[in-house]
């Protein structure tokens, strides 16, 4: 087999690629037909070629596609939020501390589902109701949740009453303003008056 | 088919998951086989061929809709599993593990950490035969052998698959062939 030429083995890849030229298979015939070895060595790839070709066709398992599916990145609507957050690093941060206040007063509101009021001396509490006896002066604000207030006497400050009523007899008497807040949208406009108040107090405060 | 795909692909790109489900479909079983011929293990390929279809749905929209779309998905796929191989020991195909093909509960599994000797060789059955001497090749040609002979591409197409000139391709299948025809011949034929 040594005194073959190299290229014999060549055309018979080339023959087997199915790519060979005319001139090619025929030197690879004559070839053949006189040598034993090479002959033998043809034959040993196409029985290569045949035992590769009788591979099974292989399938991918049942549930292949839903495995896909599940393993996929989530919506790409997410990325695109990322996005414009990274861009706006400003409103970004106004939207999350909105967000944050807005969750806090919501559940505040739903928290103070409770009777509770501003603890006052010569104030009386009978059921849901905190009254002011007759006669009796409070000094200072009275905040009242969840319940009612009947005012006999005079309140020396500012009456809030949050989810109630106030029932005022002809003798009563308030300094301050007098304010229900029965709403949510009440209760929020409260906490912005609320704040707004603080923040303006703070100011002044840095002022002097 | 081609319109179909180019179809489902802008699909993708519009965010619609169920196109993308339409073309793993199409495309699962020939996935799985080349990972499976290149891996010899049914659990790698499914991770592998499963990632492929990530990747794919990941960077569909640097798919160029010209071209032919298997190539490209064929083209990820081969990348990831010869980067799985080299990831492995350097003696990798000598490591590689062996199972059945069809028939699976019949499957055995061999830790072919050295050539199998003449009379466990003979128990193989066919399809185990195969992917034990496919598992054999250096990866370089077994990739283009299982391209060339399990998915019956055109050379041309292995070619743009592999990133490598027509010609490397051919002396690579021809390298392949010489060397399965050297591990047939030393051993008993089926």
């Amino acid at each position: 087999m040594n005194a073959c030429p190299e290229r014999i083995v060549h055309f018979m890849h080339e023959y087997l690629d199915g790519e060979i030229s005319r001139e090619h298979e025929l030197e690879l015939k004559s070839h053949l037909q006189s040598c034993e070895a090479c002959q033998a060595h043809m034959h040993e790839l196409s029985d290569v070629v045949a035992f590769v070709k009788g591979a099974a066709h292989i399938e991918a398992p049942n549930d292949f596609n839903h495995s896909v599916i599940a393993r996929l990145p989530k919506e790409k609507s997410s990325a695109g939020v990322s996005k414009w957050l990274r861009r706006h690093p400003v409103l970004a941060a106004a939207a999350m501390f909105l967000l944050l206040m807005s969750s806090a007063l919501f559940t505040n509101f739903n928290d103070e589902q409770q009777f509770s009021f501003t603890k006052q001396e010569n104030v009386l509490v009978e059921g849901e109701t905190v009254i002011i006896p007759e006669g009796q002066v409070v000094k200072g604000d009275l905040v009242v949740r969840n319940g009612d207030v009947q005012i006999d006497g005079e309140l020396d400050g500012n009456l809030t009453i949050i989810n109630g009523t106030a029932y005022m007899a002809s003798t009563a008497n308030v300094t301050g303003t007098s304010e229900e807040i029965n709403e949510v949208f009440d209760w929020l406009w409260f906490h912005i008056k609320d704040g707004a108040k603080n923040v303006v107090s703070f100011f002044e405060k840095e002022d002097k | 088919m081609d319109a179909l795909v180019n179809k489902r692909i802008k699909q993708v790109l519009k965010g619609d998951k169920d196109a993308f489900a339409e073309i793993v479909d199409l495309y699962q079983h020939r996935l799985f086989q080349v990972c499976f011929r290149m891996l010899g293990n049914r659990h790698e390929a499914e991770d592998i061929a499963q990632e492929a279809f990530v990747r794919a749905f990941i960077n569909i929209h640097t798919f160029d809709q010209k071209r032919k779309f298997s190539t490209w998905l064929y083209r990820i796929a081969t990348n990831l599993c010869i980067d799985r191989i080299r990831k492995k020991k350097p003696d990798y195909y000598l490591d590689a593990e062996v199972r059945g093909t069809e028939g699976l509960d019949m499957y055995s599994q061999i830790a072919a950490s050295d050539e199998l000797p003449e009379e466990e060789l003979m128990k193989l059955e066919l399809q185990e035969r195969i992917q034990y001497e496919i598992s054999r090749l250096p990866d370089k040609y077994r990739s283009a052998i299982v391209l060339k002979y399990m998915e019956e591409l055109s050379l041309q197409e292995i070619s743009e698959i592999l990133d490598l000139p027509l010609g490397t391709v051919k002396t690579r299948i021809h390298r392949g062939r010489e060397a399965l025809r050297k591990q047939l011949s030393r051993q008993p034929h089926i």
